[in-house]
């Protein structure tokens, strides 16, 4: 009896030590890895001739050095976090799925034409912008949905269908946008009729950052959590590792692509509404503006953990905010910017190879393991 | 190593030195001067067109004393272009915004506008309504169709089979406007001219516009201009296929030494100018300022080897006759589709002529 329960003792200290471990790794190399860039990019700056100081210097002042910097970094972090969870989510079950641009397009599309008539029959906002965003949500589900089905009941490689039903998505909305649904008023932007101020969701009180950021961090807890602590999640990590063997099992694997694939479209679809909702107040093309591509970017970099999303989306969103004040202060181009996402998305990526390869977090080996 | 010292050494620099920024009040640097100019553009500076326009002009400024130019390129039309104006307001001390792409205004320029109102904002298309919009805000905008007029007279001359090609963007009233406005100059120097138009759906879509290009030579055009963000493809397009062309936005002369005709230009400096001068006079901004040749806001890109004598003389008198008054729309004119759609002299800034929504009898194309 005792020497069971030292040994349970022992098993439960391991896998603590464990944990630790592998949370120390999971920190470190990501740092890491932005430390290289940063001092690959200031080599580059030394290269063209600016001062890297400077750079970083103007990063911070911009992206985080004022309660404005700090604001506008939030702000356009906001899309970027729920486009980033939906690419995450089905990442988790082993499928590349690039089309969130098209159900953030799509999704905003739908939240806008649905306001129309809701907005013209004086229904309140209160019960029209939970319409809109169901309504995004739905769209941008089905849209994504698809792509899982097709994925699992007929085979279509999910990465192009994706990307290809993105091209779909802008070109439904565009013919819309330019016909149909056109505001006579928006004679050289076609765009759909304005919802009107009274009908736009507004700040974070004491921010200028909209709702649509609380929003992404609250879908990105429940996704965590559905995730890691559910048994959705678990039968849906167990297919991203092996789908062939979950199928085996007898877990639901189509059920669990298209549900996850729903997931990611509701999320993207929601930045549309939001887009929408907290920022155009109408759907037109300044809808594709890219957010779903960065959110890829975003969700390879949180490795594709929709917590880590978060701090990573607002990363994205400081570079962002930053880039601005680098152009004017510096007279370099928009591009210096995308010079810098480049280098630490590529870093990143090799830094993934780490993993595993540092004695450091390896637990000490005990003979047993398989 | 050598290296890593060396890394270690940036990287804590970098550290300190944003560690002392959070302490410094950055903007300060650039109060000294009286105008901070804050100027966005929705693609880059030297896109040989649209952007280019705006930022050569904003360069002639730059020299001014008390002048201070701040620029942001590559800004979409997203809430991305009000925040990037908020931060020239907040951390360069911009007192005076320029915003340069039409989706920048509703809702980015208005709301902002209402928020900053001790800042002037001005933006470049005329949508500005004294009812409805805050009177910090304001448009200014020059009538590109007269120069396209002028491109039209000089082509209907310059071609030899009087098929004129047009490569556009999308089928809205200021597109539509400088289709018509070339066929009406072409047909003023040829009467049988006619202007065959293909419409490419986006401001920039280069590849369609090189296939664009090569369709409307290959339908017998020998003569090729556009309203597209930047002409650059179209003409080097068409440049290489040996057809003539005329440009749009900024010069593109360079682009095209054997064919260049003349080019529709924006004078964006006339307006800048006037700007710089009434804030350091202290006098109020203009909230809306329009115009065309009769106020010095337009030019034609000087004649390249593709103008012959005769196309000179005949643009050259036309600019002249725009200087004094000249109307383009005038008489009866109808659609392509047989329907009058012009039955008396229109002045040039005639807000009829704002929401044209058809081409002209002689221009071979559909606008849906």
């Amino acid at each position: 009896m005792t020497a069971e329960t030292a040994d349970a003792v022992i098993a439960v200290k391991r896998a603590s030590n464990v944990k630790a471990l592998r949370l120390a790794e999971t920190l470190i190399i990501p740092i890491g890895a932005l430390i290289a860039s940063a001092v690959i990019f200031s080599i580059f700056l030394l290269i063209i001739g600016k001062s890297p100081v400077t750079f970083w210097q103007l990063i911070w002042t911009g992206g985080f050095g004022s309660s404005f910097s700090l604001q506008n970094s939030l702000q356009r972090a906001a899309p970027l976090v729920l486009t980033g969870l939906a690419f995450a989510i089905p990442a988790r079950i082993g499928l590349t799925m690039i089309g969130g641009e098209g159900a953030l397009v799509l999704g905003g599309f739908a939240s806008a034409a649905i306001a129309i008539p809701l907005v013209l029959n004086h229904v309140p906002p209160v019960l029209t912008l939970p319409v809109m965003a169901l309504i995004g949500m739905t769209a941008g589900g089905i849209w994504i949905g698809a792509v899982g089905w097709l994925r699992y009941y007929r085979g279509v490689n999910e990465t192009i269908s994706s990307l290809l039903m993105s091209y779909i998505a802008i070109a439904i909305m565009n013919f819309f946008v330019e016909g149909a649904l056109r505001d006579p008023a928006s004679a050289n932007k076609p765009s759909t009729m304005p919802i009107g101020d009274a009908y736009r969701v507004g700040g974070i009180p004491g921010t200028d950052v909209h709702w649509g950021f609380a929003a992404g961090i609250a879908l990105a807890l429940v996704l965590w959590v559905l995730m890691s602590r559910t048994t959705f999640g678990f039968a849906a990590r167990m297919t991203g590792g092996n789908p062939r063997a979950a199928k085996a099992q007898g877990l639901p694997v189509g059920m669990l692509m298209v549900s996850c694939c729903a997931i990611a479209g509701a999320c993207a679809g929601l930045a549309g509404f939001f887009e929408v909702a907290a920022i155009h107040g109408q759907a037109n093309a300044s809808l594709v503006a890219g957010y779903g591509f960065t959110g890829i970017l975003v969700s390879f970099l949180a490795r594709h953990n929709p917590i880590v999303v978060v701090p990573v989306a607002i990363l994205f969103g400081a570079i962002a905010a930053a880039g601005g004040v680098v152009q004017r202060r510096m007279g370099m181009p928009d591009a210096t910017v995308l010079v810098l996402q480049g280098i630490v998305f590529v870093v990143l990526l090799v830094s993934e190879t780490f993993y595993g390869r540092f004695k450091l977090f390896q637990p000490p080996s005990t003979g047993d393991r398989v | 190593m050598p290296f890593n010292q060396f890394s270690r050494r940036a990287l804590l620099k970098g550290g300190a030195a944003a560690l002392a920024a959070t302490a410094l009040p950055f903007g300060s640097a650039r109060a000294d001067t009286a105008v901070v100019l804050g100027i966005v553009y929705v693609g880059p500076k030297d896109d040989f067109g649209w952007n280019q326009a705006h930022a050569v002009s904003v360069a002639t400024l730059k020299a001014l004393p008390g002048i201070t130019v701040v620029e942001e390129e590559n800004v979409p039309e997203t809430d991305a272009v009000a925040k990037s104006m908020e931060s020239m307001i907040n951390l360069d001390g911009a007192n005076l915004i320029l915003a340069t792409s039409f989706g920048y205004y509703n809702p980015f320029v208005v709301d902002l506008a209402k928020k900053y109102p001790d800042v002037q904002f001005r933006h470049a298309a005329p949508l500005w309504n004294k009812d409805k919009d805050p009177a910090n805000a304001g448009s200014y905008f020059p009538y590109l169709n007269q120069a396209h007029y002028v491109d039209g007279v000089a082509a209907g001359l310059a071609s030899k089979t009087g098929k004129i090609g047009f490569v556009a963007a999308k089928p809205i009233p200021s597109v539509l406007s400088n289709i018509n406005s070339v066929l009406l100059g072409a047909r003023s120097t040829n009467p049988n001219a006619t202007v065959q138009v293909i419409f490419t759906g986006d401001w920039s879509l280069p590849v369609r516009e090189a296939e664009a290009t090569n369709a409307l030579v290959d339908a017998g055009c020998d003569l090729i201009t556009c309203h597209v963000d930047s002409p650059k493809v179209v003409i080097q397009t068409a440049e290489g296929r040996g057809v003539k062309t005329c440009g749009h936005n900024a010069s593109q002369a360079p682009l095209a030494p054997k064919g260049f005709v003349t080019g529709a230009e924006y004078k964006w400096e006339t307006i800048y100018k006037q700007y710089a001068d009434d804030i350091a006079a202290g006098t109020p901004l203009p909230n809306f300022l329009v115009g065309g040749y009769n106020n010095d806001m337009l030019r034609n890109t000087a004649y390249g080897a593709g103008a012959t004598p005769e196309a000179i003389k005949a643009a050259d008198a036309a600019i002249a006759a725009l200087k004094g008054g000249f109307k383009i729309y005038t008489g009866t004119l109808k659609d392509n589709t047989g329907k009058v759609v012009v039955d008396k002299d229109y002045d040039n800034y005639d807000p009829y002529l704002d929401g044209m929504n058809w081409l002209l009898e002689g221009v071979q194309g559909s606008i849906t």
